[in-house]
Order: structure tokens, then sequence, then C-alpha cells
């Protein structure tokens, strides 16, 4: 394991165009057994964070540091993408598989593991987010909250250090949000959150951090 | 067994007879059944065989054969009935036509002649009919149940090219999310006081709604591509589709139905 920050962003700045940067010499870091609350108005640029970390989009200055190496290029972010899970806004856009197996069976099939290996995995992942007998189930006739929680599982099924959560209890009824709350809980993964709902983010986090005017600031 | 009664694709799929064996497993698409392979080159086959057949008892045994893998693959009447025969309702014009504009003699019915009705465009006209109505049986019987999942991986394994099928696993799965996309505007479009008619305010708002639709299918296209690269995606699909190769149950299926299409060629040159 890493004995630093999972993660260490400085100075990052990032702006969609110019004149408008959305993340202004920004300093970030999370560090084992943290669970961040990240908030902030609508469009302030909190998912734009979770890109940059994961390298789907890069900083035009600053540096993103991530499981003790410094990444720069697309491939620096393979191994990083594959220890830190992105869990999308919205399911529909992680759920691409005609079936909700094959889909938590994606990532460790990148990650080398063989088929067989994989469908144990993806088997495994569902029965741990208690959707065992959805497994075979076509994804788009999935209900949203079956739809969250199998994006979850997809992204539990690589075994990250890291989760990126972005608003997972969006959309949600009361009942989905208790179960995910819980799952997530019972996850010993170093998390990012974002989220409107405080009631759910007490729960959970250890630390707070808000993202206003491009900078990260430590809340309370 | 919950994940059978869950599973939304295999009402589909117990419609595998006995012949071709058990359905498939639901979960990975394996099982013991007839490779589905089989089923589409089989398909395939005997559309090429009987649409080259001239012969009214060979069209007719095509027909029965037809009927016959219907019948051992359970297709459900009513549904077939309706989709043959809206299939049918397409030709009703050519159909109807040709017996009064092929030329020939005219057609006699019982020694007594139907001059304005040519013999030879009768028999056209029932010819077409026969063969279109048994390749469509044949295809939904053998092709239909696979349903458009497993269709997509059969051709993979049969040696499509991945893009194709790739754009067709990727259009199964997001017409539904365009769709409701598209429902959504429309609805919101309604609840603002909008109704269809015939002048510019219209056309111009419906050309903005597909407007909309597409920048909204290329965003969504793009989330797509990330989420993939986040779970480590590098451009390749990873094969989990079952390479199996044909067992020797599969090959004596797939002999006997050759050797049935031989007959049925057979048939027609001879006749």
């Amino acid at each position: 394991m890493v004995s630093g920050p999972l993660f260490r962003l400085t100075g990052v700045s990032f702006a969609y165009d110019r004149g408008t940067p959305v993340l202004d010499a920004a300093d970030f870091s999370l560090w084992p057994g943290d669970t961040v609350a990240l908030t902030g108005p609508n469009g302030v640029g909190k998912t734009t964070l979770f890109h940059l970390m994961v390298g789907l989009l890069r900083p035009a200055s600053g540096t993103v540091e991530a499981f003790g190496a410094v990444r720069r290029r697309e491939k620096d972010f393979h191994a990083v993408r594959a220890r830190a899970g992105l869990l999308f806004q919205d399911s529909d856009d992680q759920l691409f598989c005609p079936t909700v197996a094959e889909d938590v069976a994606f990532g460790p099939l990148n990650l080398g593991k063989s088929p067989a290996e994989a469908r144990r995995i993806a088997d495994a992942t569902l029965d741990a987010v208690g959707l065992h007998g959805l497994a075979g189930r076509v994804t788009h006739t999935l209900s949203g909250g079956q739809k969250r929680l199998a994006a979850l599982a997809a992204v539990l099924a690589m075994e990250p250090d890291v989760l990126l959560l972005d608003e997972p209890t969006n959309a949600l009824d009361a009942e989905t949000q208790e179960r995910l709350t819980a799952i997530l809980a019972g996850l010993p993964q170093a998390k990012v959150i974002i989220s409107h709902d405080d009631a759910f983010l007490r729960r959970l986090a250890t630390r707070w951090v808000r993202l206003d005017g491009g900078r990260l600031v430590e809340d309370g | 067994m919950t994940a059978i009664a869950d599973t939304g694709m295999s009402g589909r799929t117990s419609l595998d007879g006995a012949v071709l064996g058990p359905s498939l497993d639901p979960v990975w698409g394996e099982g013991g059944g007839a490779d589905p392979r089989l089923r589409v080159v089989g398909a395939a086959l005997f559309a090429l065989l009987v649409v080259a057949l001239q012969h009214l008892p060979a069209l007719l045994a095509a027909l029965a054969m037809a009927g016959g893998a219907a019948v051992t693959v359970r297709l459900p009447l009513g549904a077939t009935v309706r989709r043959l025969l809206a299939m049918d309702g397409f030709m009703v014009l050519a159909l109807a036509s040709l017996p009064f504009t092929v030329p020939g003699a005219p057609l006699a019915v019982g020694g007594m002649a139907l001059p304005p009705l040519s013999a030879p465009g009768t028999w056209q006209a029932l010819t077409i009919l026969a063969k279109a109505n048994a390749v469509m049986l044949m295809t939904l019987a053998l092709v239909g149940a696979l349903g458009p999942v497993r269709l997509g991986r059969t051709l993979a394994r049969l040696g499509a090219p991945d893009k194709l099928v790739h754009l067709f696993l990727f259009t199964v799965r997001y017409l539904d999310v365009l769709n409701r996309e598209y429902r959504r505007l429309r609805t919101a479009m309604r609840a603002r006081g909008f109704v269809a008619g015939a002048n510019r305010h219209t056309w111009r708002s419906i050309g903005w709604l597909f407007g909309m639709l597409m920048v909204r299918s290329l965003e969504r296209s793009e989330r797509i591509a990330a989420a993939m690269r986040c779970r480590g995606f590098t451009g390749r699909f990873p094969n989990l589709a079952d390479d199996r190769p044909l067992s020797a149950r599969d090959w004596g299926i797939g002999l006997a139905a050759l050797a049935a299409m031989a007959a049925l060629g057979l048939v027609d040159v001879l006749w």
C-alpha cells in the first residue's frame, strides 16, 4: 500500500473555455480511510474535478499525483482508473452492455482477468449489492434504482482502492437510497462523494470539502 | 431459478423446443441447446434455397418444413400469423396485379376459363406468396427466438465485422434511452401548449427537437466512452462470447438440416 495520500492535486487549473476557469490553482488530497463530502453549487466543477482525477480531462496547469506517482499522459491514467472507480451521475451512461452480468464483468476483463474469473467476480459483486437475481437482465429494463446499484457493482468489480461517487443518491427512492447508504458505509475504500443531500453525507463523511470560486476549501 | 424468472429476455429463450435443446443460460448465454450459429446459418441457407425453387411440390414441402420448425420451437400461433399477415400485406398489391398483367393463357378453373386472369401470372403470384411465407416462417422459428443480444453475439462468432456487431448491440442498448429522451422532450413541449400543425412554428419546433436529440445523443456517447475508459477500455472489447465449438449433437442437427434441404432441392430439380 501507499503510505502517502492516494491522490494529491497541486495547483490544478482547468477551464472549458478561456476566461471562465472552473478550477483555479486548486489543491486537494485524499488519504486512505477518508470519506470526503464534496459540496458546492450546481455547475461549479465538482464532476470536472473527478474527471481530472482519473484523467478524462487534463489540467491546464498543476499536477495530478495518484497512488504515489505523478500522472500526465493517457497511459499513466490507465492504472489510476483501475484503482479509482468513478460512479457516473447517470447510470445509463455507465451500463452499456446487453446484460447486467456482462456489464459488471467488463471492467475485470479489461484488467486482464480470464472470462471464468470475470464471471465469478461479477456474480460475487452482484450478490454483494443485492442484485443477484438480475444478472441476466437486459440493462435498459432495470428500474432507476437497480441501474444505480448495477453501475456501483460494475465499479466495485474492479476492486478499486478509491471510490469517486458523483451524486450517488440522486433520483433514488428512500428505500434504494437507504440500501445504497448501507452498502457504501460497509465499504473500506477511501471515498469522495459529490452530493447535495446533507443528511446522506452526514452519515458517511469524515471530511467536508467545498468547491467554490475554483478552489477547494476544507469545511468544518 | 429466480434469475430466470427475473430475466426479461428469457421469455424468448423459453421458445427453444426439445429438438433444438433446452434454452441457453440466461445470464451468460450458454447452455446445452443447439448452437445459435446453426440457426442463423440454417435460416440463411434455407432462404437462398427456397428463393431458387421452381415447382409447386418443392415449395409446399418447404412451407411444411418451415411450419415443422415453427411447431418444434413452439412459436406462438397468434403472434406468428399476425407477423406473416403483416408481411403479406406489403405484397398484396403486387400479388393481386400479377394475374392481370402477366401475359399468357387465361386461367381455367374446372374447365371454365376466367379470361382476365392469366394462368402464368396466377402461378407466379402463388409462388411468390409461398416462398415469402416459407422463408419468413423459418426465420421467425430459427432466428426470431434468439433475441437481439444473442443474435448479435452469434453474428460476431460467425465472423461479422466487430464494428457492425457493436453498432448493432449499442443500438439495442440505447434505442430505448433515446426514445425515452424523445418522449420526455415531447411531453415537455406539450406541457407548454405545443400542438403539432402544418405551420412554420411546428416545423421549426420539431426541427429543434430532433437537433436537441442529436446533441444529447452525441454528448451521451461521449459520456459512455468516458465511462468505458474508466473501466479500463482501451479500444478492444474483451471477448466474453461463448467460444464453445460445435458439439457432436450440433453436427448431427446441422447435417440433418443440410440433408433435408438437399432433398428439397432434389425434389425441385427432378420434378
